[in-house]
């Protein structure tokens, strides 16, 4: 028996038998349970560097309902290295604005737009069922050109035994029961992860005691493209704060903060929430109700993201409010950075400690996501009389004074973290702007042609601008491969010397496969170069001169 | 800098008067608000964490 928990939106992998249900339980290098958007970029990743992989998901597609919808620029450009990034980018809504209300008062707008100079934008609005629907088109392709990438619907599984090296699943399916073996199982099965119970493992962190309602409007209305948000909002009934934000298909997300206690049931009834938004939306404005929700949140993370062989990323590792787009965001991110680290030490190109890094590297983003969410929630909802008298006394302070906005807090938005003083790090050998420091991302740039972000990730590249930097193909078998650029030539906007070099002449930068800068100098020799690999890779450095 | 914690106000009875006269006729939840905007305000000018740091600890009662 295999419930159907959430109808479907797209039916991407629908339910096939395979022979494995009927033969001796095969070994798997690696398994990935759960097909969402954390499964599914690392399920990407890792078969397009030629690692075999098994996804298994209990349903037979993306489920119905908009839920993530914010999908950040760092996002956007790691669906870009994973051949997503285009249909992302053609699909969503791009924003930039956002204005923030007080009761009736307009208290002040922000422009999100970067720098000019970046291919992607710093957030597009895209359906979740939309964003998970592109990620299946890309293993799609990625398996027709020969990635070992298999997806298995409705497969779901029901109980796990660890044993030395490997992990035993018992998975169930319309067809039956059948037992599969796996090398390393990364658990990507969301928020209540089946998987992290099964193994009794703590997941703890703080409550917010509040209920949000999701009201997703299909509408052709005349607001612009922007993120309005409302504290003390002043149309009827609409509680003690409100959202109005647009994504593609003409479908608005309308968000209400209903407080504690209240009768879920109730709420949810069409005929209310249609009193709500048509008191926020104002007469005569006529819509559909397109996906309607009713949730609450918490902030907490597991302590280690790693156990052994079995991996845990996303949801099921970590836990956020919506505040800040932090949740789908920082779960691509583990993706990102997890993939390239399995894949070496599945290669044996690396020690299985290199897979303790995802876990510190991870788990410090999660923390400051955990942060900056829980600190937009306390401004949000104020836990006492006197953090309410200060928090409106910041948004009256707003209206007319610079100086209050940036305490306004309606979420802070999601920006890649930076893995400050982490073991993979090598030296910080430049004066050069901190933005591009080791545990960076790397800034993108337009070149002469293309962007630079193109050029970079995947394996591990050596970055030269305006220098010659030594030959190294390989250290120790890990693939390195070399962009050498020079500013006079393919630096048109003077962004990558401003980015990179600041008011250094050259610089030579080592960047991990995941485009994060590991280290950098104004000159390197190749045992500079070894060494910053093998420390990335986890491996023992020689003595560093 | 550090947190100046000695007499620093020319005209202390004067300013005393300033700071009460502002409450005048104010209900609580307005002078609340009032004082909550004045300390926002203040912090601001102050800008220097530390300094800023060290004011909160001072007005804490031990």
């Amino acid at each position: 028996m295999v419930d159907v928990r959430y109808d479907i939106a797209f039916r991407l992998y629908p339910y096939e038998k395979v022979a494995a249900q009927d033969a001796p339980p095969a070994r798997h290098p690696v398994v990935i349970v759960g097909g969402g958007p954390i499964g599914m970029a690392t399920a990407l990743d890792l078969g397009r560097k030629g690692t075999p992989v098994l996804v298994l998901d209990d349903h037979e597609g993306v489920g119905q309902g908009s839920r993530a919808i914010c999908f950040a620029k760092r996002t956007l450009e790691i669906a870009d290295r994973l051949g997503a990034g285009d249909a992302m980018a053609q699909k969503g809504v791009v924003w930039n604005v956002g204005k923030v209300f007080h009761g009736d008062n307009h208290v002040f707008e922000f422009n999100l737009q970067p720098e000019p100079g970046h291919k992607r934008p710093a957030f597009i609005n895209l359906q979740q069922p939309y964003f998970e629907k592109f990620l299946v088109d890309a293993v799609r392709v990625a398996q027709s050109e020969g990635a070992p990438i298999e997806i298995r619907g409705q497969n779901v599984v029901t109980a796990m035994e660890r044993h030395d090296g490997y992990v035993a699943l018992e998975v169930d399916t319309p067809d039956g029961p059948y037992t599969l073996e796996a090398d390393w199982l990364i658990a990507c099965d969301g928020a209540r992860s089946p998987i992290r119970g099964m193994m009794g493992l703590s997941f703890e962190g703080r409550v917010f005691e509040d209920n949000f309602l999701i009201a997703d409007v299909k509408m052709t209305a005349d607001f612009p493209t922007e993120r309005w948000f409302w504290f003390e909002p002043p149309f009827k009934n609409s509680g003690q704060s409100a959202l109005l934000h647009k994504q593609p298909d003409d479908i608005w997300r309308i968000d209400f903060q209903l407080g504690w206690d209240i009768d879920r049931k109730k709420e949810l009834d069409p005929v209310n929430i249609r009193a709500r938004v048509d008191a926020m939306l104002g007469e005569g404005v006529d819509y559909e109700l397109e996906w309607t929700s009713i949730y609450t949140f918490q902030c907490r993370r597991m302590k280690k993201f790693r156990h052994g062989n079995v991996i845990f990323a996303g949801d099921s590792a970590h836990q956020v409010s919506p505040f800040g787009a932090r949740g789908a965001n920082s779960g691509v991110q583990d993706a990102d950075n997890l993939a390239w680290k399995l894949d070496l030490v599945i290669k044996g190109l690396a020690p299985e400690s290199l897979l303790d890094s995802y876990s510190l590297e991870r788990a410090h983003g999660a923390d400051e996501n955990i942060l900056n969410s829980s600190r937009a929630t306390d401004f949000l909802t104020p836990k006492s009389e006197i953090s309410k008298i200060f928090r409106n006394a910041v948004l009256d302070l707003a209206r007319d004074n610079s100086f209050a906005r940036p305490l306004v807090n309606s979420g802070r938005l999601s920006v890649p973290c930076i893995y400050d003083d982490m073991p993979l790090n090598g030296p910080d050998g430049l004066q050069a702007p901190g933005a591009t420091r080791p545990g960076a991302t790397c800034a993108d740039a337009p070149l002469d042609q293309g962007f630079l972000l193109d050029h970079l990730g995947g394996q591990f590249t050596i970055l030269a601008i305006n220098t010659d930097a030594p030959d190294v193909t390989a250290v120790d078998g890990v693939a390195v491969g070399k962009v050498e650029l020079r500013t006079d030539i393919h630096d048109p906007s003077g962004a990558l010397a401003k980015r990179y070099l600041g008011d250094a002449n050259q610089a030579v930068y080592i960047i991990r496969p995941d485009q994060h800068v590991t280290a950098r100098w104004e000159s390197a020799k190749a045992a500079d170069i070894r060494n910053a690999v093998l420390k990335a890779t986890g491996k023992e450095v020689p003595v560093w001169n | 800098m550090e947190l100046n914690l000695t007499p620093n106000l020319l005209d202390a009875d004067g300013f005393y008067d300033e700071l009460l006269s502002a409450h005048e006729g104010m209900e609580k939840d307005e002078s609340d608000a009032y004082n909550a905007r004045l300390i926002l305000i203040l912090c601001n000018h102050i800008g220097d964490r530390a300094i800023l740091h060290a004011a909160l600890n001072a007005a804490q009662k031990d």
